[in-house]
């Protein structure tokens, strides 16, 4: 090769690593995934692993959404169906059915919850601008579990509030 | 210093603890003429003081510091060591431990009661000793004006003061920074060049320093090597030339010896009780906040514990890397040795388990420590005259389950020596000795600890319970009712049969709290007591909290535990002992009792097959007295399960207690046999109160499925 070849080749290797970087670094990354047809997206720091189904342990006497413990690890899980939980869709569970295991470090603890969907599809990068207030109208989700919506394109993905989420004890009030 | 201090803050705490409970225990079975009980009661009190003057917990110096200088003169036998003397002694302990206490959580201490204590100390101290050096006399005095004061500082070190790592130096620099200092040697002490040994100290010093600083501050720098020195300081004011301990004294002191002197034995005995029913009251108002403390905190594990457990985890790692070398390139006819491997596996991973369990198992001897104070203070506070007896103390128990059982035992002694033992005078007429005797006992009986508190008392007046509980309403005047359920009576709430309300207890408020923490622990009390010979109280508790017997039952596709524990046999359902009674409630006749029958299929709203009463699986599971049948699919292994919380990622589930993982991976829900029957009963009442005729509400609907 040579150095002539060598010159032209250097730019276009450098572009690539410019990418990148940018890539990595623009704004605060969210996971996004479908409920039926539509998109919802969570903070991607308090994933914790996703998972495929797996039948859960039924928990006596709990509500519809709850579909039950799994052993990750050794913890014990609470499963909860969103679409269930937020009215969404068919709860059916198949291959592409999967759980979004989600940590919240709260003050004092932190708890970890399987959240069943029906597919995880996207990690989005969001400068914090860009997350707009969703408006009141209200569909079958209650607005504590909204913090935003995001544009993506010509769609619109809901970003979930995480720490409501996980607050499973005030689920049942909600309800 | 650069060294963060701060950090070794616990360790001194827990030695400091450690260190009063040696006190104490020694203090208790001091006996006249026990140079060595007195020598290591000195040398706890020692390294206390020296580790509080480090951290600065000034209160706690000062006040051990007196308490050592008794305890010195008691070493060197200038001093008898009186049943008094070891009185305030004991007291004293408390004190200590109420200074640190208040020094480690920063909060206020019962100033009164050490003030008190302070004060008894210094009279003691005053009535035996003339010849208190100066060092002491100082040191008494806390209150110092920071106005610049001149002190004379006479500093003699022994000769092996450099042996012991201690340097001159250090401690002149220290003072250097208090203020200006001038140092003159005194080498009169100096040996000829040819007699002096390198490593020995020969010089003294006479120091004169002009500082803001108190004389407890330039003490303070003497600290460590105060035992190992001769040391006098004086103070020289500028306009009185006076020597410090003769200007400063308190009014309290100077006024109180001359009347001490004359009144001091009545005196003290009074103010003895007061101190002995403070303490009391104080224990009841402090115990909440000392458990809240308790449940952080380190634990000590012996070597050879740890040695083991290294062992364990050798062989462990051998066993792995022979199983997966039998991996590698595996053929059918090495099947034998992998079964063998495996073996091997199970083996190790039980052992592991069973050492790891047992770094959290301590001697019940640390939930004993406590009651010989207890009931020397209990026996001198009742005027009976008693002994503790105490067996079983290196039978080992669970860290957690120790911490909560401390409480109820506290409680069940108070009560032996209140209500069980007579008075002397009851004692010898009934032919007994004038000592009662109240022993405590420890010993495993099939993967549980017992504990008994068993005292030669007066036994329990079945009478008296049983007329007691008809007044209260809670039995019928014609109930025939058994000794022990009788004696059950004993923990309903509010029940309590002492003629007279004493502080020590007889509020009846207590034995349904003490049942209560033991039934929290999953473990149960049972009561034995003959009139006139005295009584029993046996607590059974589990070994540990985290690990349960459990039996293994299928209801339709879910598989659960039921604590072994709880359970009273599992038998069949014979067809002709099922009734029907009081409006469609199934019971089953089982010997004498009449045992609901509850089907978990339905409490659950699971969905199974079995759901016919005729020859099913029941299982009689009993708490609080209450027998009820649960209603199973099919009984599986019974085995030892790991406790997880459903509380840390879920919520509390009515009816079960945690969640364990099964040998195959999966979850399993643990039954909370008392919220379940509390459960059936809520259930009971919401059926009565609805109308026949809502057909839809879940209770009817269960009904129909039963006919």
């Amino acid at each position: 090769m040579d150095i002539q070849d060598l010159a032209t080749d250097i730019p276009s290797q450098g572009e690539h690593a410019v990418e990148g970087i940018e890539f990595i670094t623009s704004g605060e990354q969210y996971l996004t995934f479908l409920l039926a047809s539509e998109q919802y997206a969570v903070d991607i720091l308090c994933v914790e692993e996703i998972r495929s189904w797996e039948l859960p342990t039924k928990i006596p006497n709990s509500p519809s959404y709850i579909k039950g413990v799994i052993n990750m690890r050794g913890i014990i899980v609470p499963i909860v169906d969103l679409r269930v939980k937020f009215n969404i869709g068919e709860a059916s569970y198949h291959e592409t059915t999967v759980v979004i295991v989600l940590t919240y470090q709260a003050e004092e603890a932190s708890r970890t919850i399987g959240f069943v969907v029906d597919a995880v599809s996207d990690v989005l990068n969001v400068e914090a601008t860009e997350i707009k207030n969703s408006p009141s109208f209200g569909g079958s989700v209650q607005p504590q579990y909204v913090e935003g919506l995001i544009n993506v394109g010509k769609s619109v993905v809901t970003l979930l509030n995480v720490e409501s989420l996980q607050q499973v004890e005030k689920h049942a009030l909600n309800n | 210093m650069s060294v963060d201090l701060s950090q070794f803050i616990p360790s001194f705490l827990e030695e400091s603890f450690e260190g009063l409970e040696l006190m104490e225990s020694s203090l208790l079975n001091l006996q006249p003429g026990d140079h060595e009980s007195i020598h290591s009661i000195f040398r706890a009190a020692h390294s206390i003081k020296g580790g509080a003057g480090t951290f600065g917990f000034n209160s706690v110096t000062e006040f051990t510091h007196l308490v050592e200088t008794l305890l010195d003169e008691m070493r060197d036998g200038r001093r008898e060591v009186a049943p008094n003397d070891v009185e305030i002694l004991l007291t004293s302990v408390d004190c200590m431990r109420l200074l640190i206490e208040a020094a480690r959580d920063d909060e206020d201490y019962d100033q009164e009661k050490v003030a008190q204590t302070t004060k008894k100390l210094e009279q003691t101290l005053s009535v035996n000793s003339d010849d208190n050096s100066t060092v002491q006399a100082a040191s008494e005095n806390s209150e110092q004006t920071p106005a610049m004061a001149k002190y004379n500082i006479h500093f003699v070190p022994e000769h092996n003061l450099a042996k012991t790592g201690n340097d001159p130096l250090f401690l002149f620099s220290a003072l250097a920074e208090l203020g200006e200092l001038t140092i003159k040697a005194v080498t009169s002490e100096l040996p000829a060049l040819t007699d002096i040994d390198p490593q020995e100290l020969y010089l003294s010093w006479n120091l004169t320093l002009t500082t803001e600083a108190t004389i407890e501050e330039i003490q303070e720098i003497f600290e460590w090597v105060e035992d190992e020195c001769e040391l006098k300081i004086t103070q020289i004011d500028s306009d009185k030339t006076t020597n410090k301990d003769v200007s400063n004294e308190e009014p309290e002191q100077a006024d109180t010896p001359a009347s001490v002197t004359t009144s001091q034995s009545s005196d003290n005995n009074v103010e003895q009780v007061n101190v002995l029913s403070e303490r009391a009251s104080k224990e009841q108002t402090a115990k909440p906040k000392t458990k809240a403390k308790a449940e952080v905190g380190s634990i000590r594990v012996g070597v050879d514990k740890v040695d083991n457990l290294i062992n364990l985890v050798g062989e462990l790692v051998i066993t792995q890397s022979m199983l997966s070398e039998l991996g590698n390139d595996f053929q059918m006819d090495k099947i034998e040795r992998l079964t063998s491997g495996l073996e091997q596996l199970l083996q190790n991973t039980k052992e592991l388990q069973e050492s790891v369990m047992r770094i959290r198992m301590l001697p019940i001897s640390f939930a004993f420590n406590r009651f010989p104070r207890l009931v020397h203070d209990l026996a001198i506070k009742t005027g009976k005259a008693m002994e503790l007896v105490i067996k079983g103390e290196q039978t080992e128990l669970d860290k957690t389950v120790m911490e909560q059982i401390g409480d109820p035992l506290v409680h069940l002694v108070r009560n032996a020596v209140d209500h069980g033992i007579e008075p002397a005078d009851v004692r010898l007429a009934n032919g007994k000795s004038e000592k009662g005797t109240i022993s405590l006992d420890a010993y495993h009986q099939g993967g549980n600890i017992v504990i008994e508190i068993s005292d030669d008392g007066g036994g329990i007046n079945r009478q008296k319970v049983f007329a007691k509980a008809v007044e209260k309403g809670i039995v019928e005047p014609n109930a025939m009712l058994t000794d022990s359920q009788v004696f059950d009576l004993l923990f309903e709430p509010g029940f309590s049969t002492a003629d007279q309300v004493t502080d020590i207890s007889g509020r009846g408020v207590g034995m349904d709290v003490v049942k209560r923490n033991i039934q929290s622990l999953g473990g149960r009390i049972q009561v034995e007591s003959t009139e006139g010979k005295g009584s029993c109280f046996k607590v059974h508790l589990p070994l540990t909290l985290a690990i349960l017997d459990g039996q293994l039952v299928k209801v339709g596709s879910e598989t659960y535990i039921i604590p072994l524990i709880s359970i009273v046999e599992s038998l069949q359902v014979d067809n002709d002992l099922v009734n029907r009674v009081s409006g469609d409630m199934a019971l089953y006749r089982l010997r004498d009792e009449n045992v609901p029958i509850l089907p978990v299929y339905q409490m659950f709203g699971l969905k199974t097959e079995y759901t016919s009463i005729d020859n099913a699986l029941l299982v009689v599971v009993e708490a609080d007295g209450q027998k009820v049948g649960l209603m199973v699919d099919n009984l599986l292994a019974q085995q030892q399960v790991v406790i997880k919380s459903l509380k840390e990622n879920y919520q509390q589930v009515v009816g079960i207690s945690g969640a364990t993982i099964l040998g195959d991976g999966s979850v399993a829900m643990i039954l909370d046999i008392p919220g379940m029957i509390q459960m059936a009963l809520a259930h009971a009442q919401n059926k009565r109160h609805n109308t026949p005729h809502n057909e839809t509400s879940l209770e009817n609907t269960v009904i129909g499925e039963y006919s």
